[in-house]
């Protein structure tokens, strides 16, 4: 028997191993939902709008965000499964809010990413490490390796956020947000209808969906 | 009389040595399995708040090609309990490859080290973890001969 017991915990080891982790990975893949295809739209000259969901959707729904706003990250995931579930346009708006120290730094991130086609894979990075970048003392250290978790130019990445064209992007979110009375984030609207205190009440968010998409389809 | 309470004292140093260094080795394993699985399931790694796990987890240096370190890391670690597994029972081949494992990862881990204190400048605790272990284990191996003399 002492003979076969190297063997034994070799074996067994190897396998708590491989099952632990193969048990690791599903539960964190369950955790992390596919990232989405990013897709942009251009609206005005050097405006750049990040839309998700198809460009003929009953209804479209516009989120004025702040991705160091802690409402604003709990609610990026129930906003995803609605989209999902009603297949939803979705629209996102910068409007980083001068209170917190690193949202500017974190839209330039963004949108440094989303010139390389990876905005919402960015945006829901941003979003899940919410609590780990906003008490850095260097969150732009922490958005560099973002952007090399994501696979983007690291050169290329570093200069969009440093360059005017996407802080430019940044204000003329922020000027479209203050032009329609957005205050706060997260501010929502739904078929240009604002809806009041989201973060509050984000389930209320199915039901104005549902009464959109009947109002847009009154025949179905 | 003498000389078989002397093989005997000699045998059980080495079953200690070697289930110290498998311990070791199985903390390393369950490390590397971690970071390899973060690293496969797209996660980033929680250093508390530090920019620094992210930048070193994050960077150029963190795969070699599609594989990631922390996969051969696991690999090594694995490869190190096997040895000193098979070691501890008595195998004297087994001796030679934990040996050798040992020196390979020791290297590796100065490496490591080297890249993240001149390349990246910022260090990953669980880098710095694995680094501790790889230490121990060949602190581990370059005792073990000493003890060995001493005793005979």
């Amino acid at each position: 028997m002492r003979r076969y017991l190297p063997f034994i915990i070799v074996i067994c080891v190897a396998l708590l191993a491989v099952g632990g982790g193969a048990f690791l990975y599903r539960a964190k893949r369950s955790a992390n939902p596919t990232p989405k295809i990013s897709k942009t739209e251009t609206e005005r000259p050097g405006e750049i709008v990040h839309v998700l969901g198809p460009a003929d959707a009953a209804v479209t729904l516009e989120e004025f965000g702040d991705f160091q706003c802690p409402p604003c990250g709990k609610l990026s995931e129930p906003l995803n499964q609605l989209q999902k579930r009603y297949n939803l346009r979705v629209i996102y708006r910068e409007f980083p809010l001068a209170i917190h120290a690193h949202a500017k730094e974190a839209a330039y991130a963004a949108e440094a990413a989303a010139r390389q086609g990876r905005f919402w894979q960015m945006h829901d990075l941003l979003y899940r490490e919410q609590a780990v970048w906003s008490k850095s003392s260097d969150a732009r250290a922490l958005f560099n390796a973002y952007a090399g978790m994501l696979q983007l130019d690291l050169g290329r990445f570093k200069n969009d956020m440093d360059g005017s064209e996407v802080q430019r992007q940044v204000e003329l979110d922020q000027q479209r947000g203050a032009s329609i009375g957005v205050k706060n984030t997260p501010t929502i609207f739904i078929n240009n209808e604002a809806v009041p205190g989201p973060e509050s009440n984000p389930e209320q968010l199915p039901g104005l969906v549902e009464a959109a998409l009947k109002k847009a389809k009154p025949s179905s | 009389m003498k000389s078989a309470r002397s093989t005997m004292s000699r045998s059980r140093a080495q079953t200690i040595f070697y289930t110290a260094a498998a311990l070791i080795s199985l903390l390393g394993l369950a490390e590397a399995t971690y970071l390899t699985v973060v690293y496969l399931s797209g996660e980033t790694a929680v250093c508390g708040g530090s920019a620094d796990c992210f930048q070193v987890l994050g960077s150029g240096y963190a795969k070699i090609g599609p594989v990631p370190v922390s996969g051969l890391g696991a690999l090594a670690y694995f490869g190190a309990f096997t040895f000193a597994t098979f070691a501890g029972f008595g195998y004297p081949r087994a001796r030679q490859f934990f040996t050798w494992t040992v020196i390979a990862m020791f290297c590796m881990t100065l490496w490591l080290l080297f890249v993240q204190a001149f390349r990246l400048h910022a260090f990953c605790r669980y880098c710095l973890f694995s680094a501790a272990l790889v230490f121990l284990l060949t602190g581990l191996v370059v005792a073990r001969p000493v003890a060995e003399t001493q005793r005979n």
